[in-house]
This record gives structure tokens, C-alpha cells and sequence, in this order.
């Protein structure tokens, strides 16, 4: 049986969204002339300032175009749903944000975007616009930690790309952006829980099967397996149960600071989140990490998937001015 | 053989589009195994933006490298995803491999396919055994160059192409994926079928039947 959407048709679901996000956000976002895909700020590249330029696939939203705006990113090029982008509205983005003084392309380590985002940024270089790489890797579930390198990018995107666009919006340099664009990565830690699946608007079946009675810790947003499933638990036993993984890896001392993201997968409704980052606030208070700024919400989707996951970031003073820095997007206001 | 011109090509790009239209459903339930249930959608999006990109040519007129290249572009922009640059990559390749010719005799698609299995293999960087399309179009390209170098008929080389593939494509069962979204999955990849190396199968059989 089919899932219920409200949808028109499913091939043409990414670009309806779109149109009506456009339609939303006029103050905030356009689309690059003939690149439809490419989404940009209104207020936000300027010559002298690194351009920063996010992407991926569609069903991920407020991720990833919603974080496009002033302080935040220049521009964000849009793929299917759970699929990246071709080189074209990369390169398109690359081009619309380009201030002279370089480009930062960032996105979630996964094999398709890797290769179109590479793609698109030999093209840049034959235009001549200076491109480097930062890979989102926050997911701690995706591959052990002397792997980081292979670990997906998840919710900590937000953290991550947040961190970056601030630096662009100081006007700091090139080697200075890519610095912390990578510190606040190696930073921030990301564990996700999910509950049932989503399905693509183009097949309206659900992507994977478990049991009504069943969770799998450490899936990941596109409906990847996970690392262990089980029986659903309470909301205390599952904070702790990716909070203890998270915490392993960051190694807060007393009086360190984090910032927390409880971000839905979805469906899960606020009200769990926030019964969630009750106990987040626990174990934190417990150790002596002390919380600078708090999110719940929905920052990283999985189109209707139930679950959700906890994000922290391990804030020093730069990590935290960057945090701090206002920023306002379509789909999010900061300072 | 009666050499193969444009026309053929084209032929064979709609060929391919009707049959993995007809595998779209097999090819995402292998992908929702392991992956994110989208690769049949992929493929089918991306053939299908070549059959339209191609079907407005003038077919007297252009030359296989300059229809290899439109597919190229039309299958990129249509789809991103892994697909995308992968299959891109293997019809730009391809395009250079027959470079000049205005119809290509059998050594020539010989080499179109090898230049393909090639171009996948150095964008997607993955070697055999790492549970990718790989595993079914590299044993694909050297046995079809294998049957060609024996004296074999293109028929008969693209017959054996098609089994190696059909082997490679099962033998990704018991590999554990190295690349890719499913690279994540560790053992748990083990007992399923690669979709890339699925589809591969797919898109080779109608290369086959169209070509010979």
C-alpha cells in the first residue's frame, strides 16, 4: 500500500516545494536565472568575502536551504529528493557567490555528492574561482572513530555550516574560514535514533522495515541501517544510550561548554524532543558541561521519518563567538 | 556486422531507457535493502532525460562522439546522485573513445565499452570486490575485450560481456561494500545484491540485444 502525501506528483515535488518556498521567503531567498536549482541569498556574498556554498538532497528541509542567508550560508544548490545535485547548479551557486576572495563548498560526506561536488568544482577552477572542501562527518554511528573521515554528515550540519558562514560574514580569510570551517566539525558529535520510516515521494513506500515495537539507534537520515536494533525504550534510556557514545568521543572536561541540538527526523513531535533534552540538561549537569545555547526543533529531516537525534558541540571561545554571531535565513534567525 | 552509426546508438539509449523502466521497482527494493531506495528512480530519470535529449537530433548529422556527449549531459543534469557522475563519466569516455568516427565497426564498440567501464571506475575510485557497478562492468569490459582478441563476433563478445556481468552482479552478494552509502553498513551488506551492480547487468543486456 502507498503512504499518504500530500503531494501533486512526485516527480515534480522538489521543484513545487520551490516555487513555494520562493514564494515564502522573497526578503531572503532568489533563484540563480536559468538555474532553478541553485537557491542564494539576497543579502549575503559581497566582494572580499568568502563565499560559502552547502548542498544536497532534497527531504532534508530546513537542511539545507533554509540555513541560506546573511551570516549564515551564500547559497545552496538543490538535488532530488535524497539525491545530490549535478555539477550545474553547483557551479551555478559557486558563481553567484563569488566574491574574489575564494569559495567554500560544504556538504555531508556521501559518495554522489562527493563526486558532483568535486565535478563542479573543476569546472570552477576553469572559471577561475578558488574552491576548497570541507566535509560534514558528525555522525558518530557511521563508522568508528579512528574513521572519521568516512562518517556521514547528519544534524551537526547546522552547527558545522554555522560556524563557517559566521567566519565568511567577518570577512576573514580564505585559510581562516577553511580553519574553523574544520574545527567546528571535528567538534560537534551527532547520534540519531529512528522509530519508522520515510518514503520517497516518487514510490510513496516506506524505505525500510521495523517492527512497531522496534527503534534502531545510529540509522541515518536517508533511512541507512544503524549500528544496533532493539525494542523501543524510554525517551531517559535512549538519551543516555547516544549521549554515552557522544560524550566517549568528546571528553568534556567540568566547566566545558557545548552547545545541544534535539533536532526530529520528521514526525517525531516537539514534545518528545523536549522530554529528551530534559535529560540531555541531566547528564550535562551531572558532569559539569555547562549549555550555551540550546535548539529543538526540526533542523535536519528525513521527510516523515519518526526519530530523532541529539547534537553537541564542543564550543572554545572562537567556536562560541562564531555561534553567537547573527545570522538571518529563511528558516532560521540567530543574535 | 554492418557498421554501427548514430542511429544505432540512439537506438540502443532507447533501449536502455525502456528496460530499466521496466526494472525501476527491482532496482529501488534492492536499493532500500542497503541504500536509500532510490536508485531504480535514479537510472530511470537519467535514461530517460537522455532518450529526450537525444530524440530531437538530426541524426544525419552528428556523430557518435557528439550523441555520446548530449547523453553524457543530459543523464548528469537529470539525475546528481552517485549515478549521475558515474554514468556521465563512462558516456564522456566513451565519446572520446570513438572520437572522428561516423560509424564504428565491432573493435570500435569494443572499445567504447572498455573506455565506459573505465570512466565509472576512475570517478567512483572503487576496485573490484567493494560491492559497487564496478564489480559488474569491469569483468564485463575485459571479457567482452577477451572474446573480441580470440576472434569472437561482436555478437558472441557482448554475450560473454553480459554473463560476466550477470557473475559479477551475484557475486556482490557476498562482498561487504567498501564504497558507497552501504559502505556504512559493515557485514550487514552481506546476502544482498549491489544495485548499481544490478542495474549494470540491465543496461548491459540492452546494450547487447541493441548493438548486435
Amino acid at each position: 500500500m502507498q503512504t499518504k502525501k500530500i503531494i501533486n506528483d512526485g516527480n515534480r515535488s522538489v521543484d513545487e516545494m520551490l516555487e513555494g518556498i520562493l514564494a515564502a521567503h522573497p526578503r531572503h531567498l532568489k533563484s540563480v536565472d536559468g538555474s532553478p536549482r541553485s537557491i542564494v541569498a539576497r543579502d549575503g556574498p559581497r566582494p572580499g568575502k568568502v563565499g560559502l556554498v552547502i548542498g544536497g538532497g532534497s527531504g532534508h528541509e530546513p537542511t539545507f536551504l533554509g540555513f541560506v542567508g546573511k551570516g549564515l550560508a551564500d547559497a545552496a544548490a538543490i538535488g532530488n529528493v535524497f539525491a545530490s545535485p549535478p555539477p550545474d547548479p553547483i557551479l551555478e551557486c559557486a558563481k553567484a557567490v563569488s566574491g574574489g576572495a575564494g569559495v567554500l563548498f560544504m556538504y555531508g560526506n556521501y559518495a554522489g555528492d562527493v563526486m558532483n561536488f568535486d565535478m563542479a568544482a573543476e569546472m570552477a577552477d576553469m572559471d577561475d574561482i578558488d574552491v576548497r572542501t570541507v566535509l560534514t562527518t558528525d555522525d558518530v554511528a557511521s563508522a568508528p572513530r579512528d574513521q572519521r573521515d568516512k562518517r556521514r554528515g547528519v544534524a551537526g550540519n547546522f552547527f558545522i555550516f554555522k560556524a563557517a558562514g559566521a567566519a565568511c560574514d567577518r570577512m576573514l580569510s580564505f585559510d581562516e574560514v577553511e580553519r574553523i570551517a574544520r574545527k567546528a566539525n571535528d567538534h560537534t558529535f551527532t547520534m540519531g535514533v529512528a522509530l519508522s520510516p520515510c518514503s520517497l515521494p516518487q514510490t510513496r513506500r516506506p524505505n525500510f522495515e521495523i517492527g512497531a515495537d522496534e527503534m534502531e539507534i545510529g540509522m541515518g537520515i536517508h533511512g541507512e541501517p544503524g549500528i544496533a536494533r532493539g525494542k523501543l525504550r524510554t525517551a531517559d534510556e535512549i538519551t543516555d544510550e547516544m549521549l554515552d557514545r557522544i560524550l566517549a568521543e568528546m571528553a568534556p572536561s567540568r566547566g566545558d561548554k557545548v552547545a545541544v541540538l534535539v533536532n526530529s527526523l520528521g514526525s517525531t513531535p516537539l514534545m518528545e524532543l523536549y522530554i529528551m533534552n530534559r535529560r540531555v540538561k541531566q547528564r550535562l549537569d551531572d558532569i559539569g558541561v555547562a549549555i550555551h545555547a540550546t535548539w529543538v526543533g526540526n533542523y535536519c529531516t528525513s521527510l516523515e521519518m519518526a526519530g530523532a537525534s541529539v547534537t553537541l558541540e564542543h564550543l572554545d571561545g572562537e567556536l562560541q563567538t562564531m555561534l553567537d554571531h547573527p545570522c538571518d535565513c529563511a528558516m532560521f534567525r540567530a543574535g | 556486422m554492418t557498421a554501427i552509426d548514430t542511429a544505432r546508438l540512439k537506438q540502443m539509449f532507447d533501449a536502455i531507457a525502456v528496460a530499466i523502466e521496466a526494472d525501476k521497482d527491482r532496482l529501488c527494493q534492492l536499493d532500500g535493502v542497503i541504500g536509500d531506495a532510490d536508485h531504480g528512480i535514479a537510472m530511470e530519470l537519467g535514461f530517460n532525460a537522455v532518450r529526450d535529449a537525444l530524440a530531437p537530433l538530426d541524426l544525419a548529422a552528428v556523430e557518435p562522439t557528439a550523441l555520446l556527449n548530449t547523453a553524457a549531459k543530459s543523464f548528469l543534469n537529470a539525475v546528481g546522485a552517485s549515478s549521475g557522475p558515474l554514468y556521465a563519466t563512462a558516456f564522456m569516455r566513451a565519446a572520446a573513445a570513438v572520437k572522428g568516427k561516423a560509424a564504428l565497426e565491432g573493435a570500435d564498440v569494443i572499445a567504447l565499452f572498455q573506455a565506459m567501464a573505465q570512466g565509472i571506475k576512475d570517478r567512483g575510485k572503487a576496485e573490484i570486490g567493494e560491492k559497487t557497478m564496478i564489480d559488474a562492468w569491469q569483468p564485463a569490459a575485459e571479457a567482452a575485450a577477451a572474446a573480441h582478441a580470440a576472434g569472437k563476433s561482436l555478437a558472441e563478445s557482448l554475450d560473454a560481456a553480459l554473463a560476466a556481468a550477470e557473475r559479477g552482479a551475484e557475486a556482490t552478494k557476498d562482498m561487504i561494500a567498501a564504497k558507497g552509502r552501504s559502505s556504512r553498513l559493515g557485514e550487514r551488506s552481506l546476502g544482498h545484491i549491489d544495485p548499481g551492480a544490478a542495474s549494470a547487468v540491465t543496461v548491459i543486456a540492452a546494450m547487447r540485444k541493441s548493438l548486435t
